[in-house]
């Protein structure tokens, strides 16, 4: 199976040679992302970092800088150097927020530079050459695909959601219109945030509040790590219940691998997606193949069959 | 509760009803009958149990906060040295079980340098405050940038696991119970109790006190206010370690996330409880009722899908609000009063 499809490509950059950038001697690509604060965005940096390893060794005229920044103006001062000091030839951009980052990452384009946007649109369309993104609305939809393969009609589910965002609301949207006249009642939703506590206690209300409660949509694995300790304290755990998460933890895959019942599938959001977003900036000098465009990655769901190959044991998520 | 409102209502006929006293339990009865009207599970044994317990993090960080805050103090870093705290001692955990192996032993060692840092942190915030003569609310908000980002960097930017075996033998502190009432019950209760006595019944409460209405008066008095002062912060220092020795068990994972604005709770707590935020004026039994206050907010929000999800904050800092105008306003006094 690929990893990632490519559901369209950008007619208007489709015609530029990329050729063009790979003349110079050097090839220099600045990576900027946020610095990690949550467990994905740390996975995500072990990732870029893994990339950056494996392409400079595989091309030794290619020169990535990784930089990452606490803030979103500290991360336009980075993009500014890395322009000025650096000299980039193309840029590898995953945004703190779209809004205060996309006059700064116009302004590198203006320098000439090919830029690859991941996982956070910028808000005016038509800068990025190559974007690279996980689907959330996928995610959604494949969670509910898979509660309504394990439930039946009249069974009862209740959501955890993250932080009330864009990215939330895609998932949620796309989840609740897939299990709509499925029969399965959605007792209630509420933000954790995606956080285990928040998860935790969360979960603590909803059984509290609902007696019959068949499976969980926590969305996201540190929301069920949390769910999963509320179960299993109200000794509710048993009788077939099970938890969905997302996201792709390494702990979480473990336990599919395992047969872990509770959390028994997990579906992917994939911190690496910055190594694929790398790996085609590059092969945008050194691929005779056009790779301008739009790549989504799959929401994968993860089963015991497929875990494996999703397992980063090294990985800080 | 009725009782206590009943004797300060005596004690005070100047004022009719002394609202600043009973103010917090009745903002806090008033939502029980609501969480009950919402939904009669409010009141079932397991959702008291659920609520109780989840007070008691906030409410021992908050009854240390009480005795900082009435000394005219501040601490800001209360949530990040908590995380840090956390993040050590499964560090500490899991590395002693190749020495001590998963017994009782590792988790002993582990709450005894839970207990250490707490103390050391406190006296670091305190000292700098005092003998470093910087702002309390600048240095504890430099420790609090310091704390979580070295919980970031000693997890790597992801999340510190304790070792599942020792999580085995740690869990009971968090989800057994003595007598009917929860571990963490427990310990909250007897915190509250000790600082209730610390504040009330000793020289050093009086000192607070004194410090916090006039620094200056109460030096001239002879108190020696640098050391209460520092003594104010390495106990809110201990109070954080206790509720951390508590929370590991519970999740047994200490990340960049653990303990995000319990500075600003515990700090709502302490003056919804009626102790007055510049100092001069605390009251531990208040605290207590304000970090109930709190969690009890957030345990009716999740039991009822009438008010939209993105309007929770709304509602907890209405009622936040609410609950101290109905202890400071001057409505139903005659204005005079100054």
């Amino acid at each position: 199976m690929k990893t990632f499809r490519k559901i369209g490509a950008l007619a208007t950059v489709a015609t530029i040679a990329f050729t063009g950038w790979a003349s110079a001697e050097n090839i220099k690509i600045g990576v900027s992302y946020p610095t990690p604060t949550h467990a994905w965005a740390a996975g995500m940096n072990w990732h870029a970092e893994k990339a950056e390893e494996r392409l400079e060794a595989l091309y030794p005229d290619v020169d990535l800088i990784l930089v990452n920044s606490p803030d979103p103006s500290a991360q336009a001062s980075a993009l500014e150097d890395l322009m000025s000091v650096h000299q980039i030839d193309a840029l590898v951009v995953l945004p703190f927020e779209s809004e205060p980052l996309t006059d700064p990452v116009l302004n590198v384009k203006k320098s000439g530079a090919l830029i690859t946007v991941v996982d956070r649109g910028l808000s005016q369309p038509g800068i990025e050459d190559i974007y690279v993104a996980g689907n959330n609305p996928e995610l959604g939809r494949v969670s509910a695909q898979y509660m309504k393969g394990r439930l039946k009609e009249g069974d009862n589910i209740v959501i955890l959601r993250g932080i009330p965002t864009l990215i939330d609301n895609e998932r949620f949207d796309a989840f609740m219109a897939e299990i709509e006249g499925s029969g399965i009642n959605v007792l209630d939703h509420k933000h954790a945030n995606w956080n285990r506590d928040d998860g935790f206690e969360v979960m603590q209300d909803f059984l509290s509040r609902f007696p019959d409660i068949d499976a969980v949509w926590a969305q996201d694995d540190d929301i069920a790590i949390g769910v999963v300790a509320a179960l299993k304290q109200a000794g509710r755990d048993g009788n077939g219940m099970f938890v969905v998460g997302g996201a792709g933890m390494k702990e979480t895959i473990k336990g599919i691998m395992d047969g872990n019942e509770l959390v028994p599938v997990d579906v992917l959001y994939p911190p690496a997606m910055i190594a694929t977003a790398m790996d085609v900036t590059v092969a945008a000098f050194k691929s005779n193949g056009p790779v301008a465009g739009r790549y989504i990655l799959g929401a994968t769901l993860i089963t015991p069959e497929n875990a494996a190959s999703f397992y980063f044991p090294d990985s800080p998520f | 509760m009725t009782e206590t409102a009943m004797s300060t209502a005596k004690s005070s006929k100047l004022n009719g009803f002394d609202l600043k006293t009973a103010g917090p339990a009745i903002a806090l009865l008033i939502l029980c009958v609501i969480g009950f009207l919402l939904n009669p599970a409010f009141l079932s044994e397991g959702n008291i149990t659920n609520l109780l317990t989840r007070s008691a993090f906030i409410g021992i960080i908050a009854v240390g906060a009480t005795f900082v805050i009435t000394a005219g103090g501040i601490d800001l870093s209360v949530g990040s040295m908590a995380a840090v705290i956390a993040g050590v001692m499964i560090i500490v955990m899991n590395g002693a079980v190749d020495t001590f192996g998963t017994g009782l032993t590792t988790v002993l060692i582990g709450c005894g340098c839970s207990i250490i840092l707490g103390l050391g942190a406190g006296l670091v915030n305190g000292l700098l405050t005092t003998k470093g003569k910087i702002e309390a609310f600048i240095v504890t908000l430099g420790t609090m940038g310091i704390y979580r980002s070295l919980v970031t960097y000693f997890a790597d930017g992801g999340t510190l696991s304790l070792n599942y075996d020792i999580r085995g033998v740690y869990r009971p502190v968090y989800y057994e119970s003595f007598l009917g009432l929860p571990i963490p019950v427990w310990v909250f209760i007897i915190v509250s109790i000790a600082g209730w006595f610390l504040m009330n019944r000793t020289a050093f409460g009086r000192y607070c006190t004194a410090i916090g209405s006039n620094e200056s008066v109460a030096k001239y008095s002879a108190i020696k206010v640098d050391r209460v002062k520092t003594l104010t912060y390495v106990i809110q220092g201990l109070c954080v370690s206790l509720a951390t020795i508590i929370y590991v068990p519970r999740l047994g994972s200490a990340s960049s996330s653990t303990g995000v604005l319990w500075e600003l709770e515990a700090i709502a707590a302490v003056i919804i409880g009626g102790t007055v935020l510049k100092g001069g004026y605390g009251r531990i039994g208040g605290t207590i009722l304000g970090a109930l206050i709190l969690t009890t907010i957030g345990n009716i929000l999740n039991f009822t899908d009438m008010i939209s999800n993105y309007l929770n904050g709304t509602m907890q800092g209405l009622i936040i609000i609410i609950a101290v105008w109905l202890q400071r306003g001057d409505w139903g006094r005659k204005t005079s009063a100054d």
